[in-house]
């Protein structure tokens, strides 16, 4: 049994599967206006969380939180579970397979047969979708693969149910119905508000522009305070979140950029193509970093002086972003 | 970042896969464009794997020293935590913790070793032996 869906790769897997879902009910939209409409871009330093021995950086907000907003502003009621044991979840899985819905599924990464070896780790908000079953076989559309994949039952079972932060309990989530006809201008507009809120106004000093500008002193004084070492190690951990965590480079701000040039049109505001522009250089000073963050993780820099570069870069990269959004929030009235 | 400069720096770690970048055409639009991996970002995820192959590597030294039981090479191999191998064995930190000593590990049940086992993807037989070399 198969449903008709089309697999098309994106950067980010959240992104992805909610795009995927909500092609099958008749709303085409891109990878960059889904993480638009529903506010993923941010950033948030999280120092009380360790993964792989570092703290966490995120240059996104929460897990899940890019699939409600954006159901939420598109009038898409959703349906989600979660379950205590595997014979639940994939019973349950089976019961709306039938019915000839697609389901988005919570996966750790670790056991993830398909997933490149160098990069399952215990890591578990990763989305996916369950489009059919053939016998002990689920079809799979994984958007961060380039192709549709499979898993048996015992893995697909064993990846819903792995264990560590974020557990993911089986859960599941499927669309139940479209109110009306989406209004995707608007769904943008109320997406670019928030994150413009987030970004700039949020009162905690770990997030949004306030977070940047933290990390960016805390940087300076890491070889100090934390040795060359876990200085570098922590710097690496930066890098990671920015780029490896499928983001479409320089941690969502060119999925950003790309979600303003379609906003601009949507809106019919083309004061947001130079919103887009703007956005596009801040993802290259991002890049530059990385660069320069780079050097110090393989240990050929020039000490205290190269950690004194990133962190005035993170400052300059803080106030470009300050002024993007503040000029952003203006232009998308 | 415009669509010819989105690097092509293949070192393997995605498998024979590409990611998606996004990134800007001739007409300053933007397109999806495949990536097989960026210098900056390839170095810091081998950075990340040689931190474990670090800590594995420490483990084996104190299991072979009699310091810890085989239980902890296993687990940094998975790398686990004692709290992360109790969930996935369905037993408490604190019996792992205890497990992770040479003696306790010598008297632990064989349900509990089985479960250790399959938490870690080995034998049995392979959870009471270290390799003395990587």
């Amino acid at each position: 049994m198969r449903i008709p869906v089309e697999h098309r790769q994106s950067a980010h897997c959240e992104n992805g599967a909610v795009a995927t879902l909500l092609r099958c009910n008749g709303i085409d939209v891109s990878e960059p206006l889904v993480c638009g409409i529903g506010s993923g871009l941010f950033f948030a330093y999280l120092p009380f969380l360790t993964m792989g021995g570092a703290p966490v950086f995120s240059y996104r907000t929460l897990p899940g939180q890019i699939f409600s907003k954006a159901a939420t502003r598109l009038g898409v009621r959703v349906v989600r579970r979660k379950f205590r044991e595997p014979g639940e979840a994939m019973a349950e899985l089976d019961r709306v397979l039938d019915l000839g819905i697609p389901v988005g599924c919570l996966v750790g990464v670790f056991h993830l047969p398909y997933f490149p070896p160098a990069y399952r780790f215990h890591f578990n908000a990763h989305n996916l979708v369950v489009y059919g079953r053939e016998g002990d076989r689920y079809l799979v559309s994984d958007s961060v693969m380039e192709e549709p994949t499979e898993l048996s039952r015992a893995d697909l079972a064993r990846v819903r149910f792995s264990r560590g932060a974020f557990a993911p309990y089986g859960h599941m989530y499927y669309v139940a119905g479209v109110q009306g006809a989406p209004d995707l201008a608007r769904a943008a507009r109320a997406g670019i508000r928030q994150t413009c809120d987030w970004m700039l106004r949020v009162p905690v000093p770990l997030f949004g522009i306030r977070g940047i500008r933290l990390v960016g002193r805390r940087l300076r004084r890491w070889p100090q305070r934390l040795g060359e070492k876990r200085a570098a190690l922590v710097v690496g951990q930066i890098v990671r979140m920015q780029e490896e965590i499928g983001t479409g480079g320089a941690g969502f701000r060119f999925i950003y950029a790309a979600f303003l040039q379609e906003a601009a049109a949507l809106l019919g505001r083309p004061a947001l193509e130079d919103s887009s522009r703007e956005m596009t250089q801040i993802g290259d000073r991002w890049r530059a970093f990385a660069l320069l963050a780079s050097r110090i993780i393989k240990d050929r820099h020039e000490g205290q002086e190269t950690y004194d570069a990133a962190a005035d870069l993170l400052l300059e990269i803080a106030d470009r972003e300050q002024q993007a959004f503040r000029t952003l929030r203006e232009r998308a009235g | 970042m415009e669509k010819d400069k989105v690097p092509q720096h293949d070192m393997g770690l995605l498998d024979g896969h590409a990611e998606v970048l996004y990134a800007v055409d001739e007409q300053g639009r933007y397109t999806q464009v495949h990536s097989t991996g960026w210098d900056p970002k390839n170095a810091a995820l081998l950075q990340a794997l040689e931190w474990m192959r670090e800590r594995l590597e420490e483990a084996r030294r104190r299991v072979l020293a009699g310091e810890l039981s085989p239980l902890a090479f296993h687990m940094e191999r998975r790398m686990m935590d004692p709290k992360l191998l109790a969930e996935y064995a369905g037993v408490s930190a604190r019996t792992v913790k205890r497990h992770l000593d040479p003696r306790g590990f010598a008297s632990a049940p064989a349900d509990v070793l089985a479960r250790y086992a399959q938490a870690l993807d080995v034998t049995p037989e392979q959870l009471r032996e270290v390799p003395a070399a990587p």
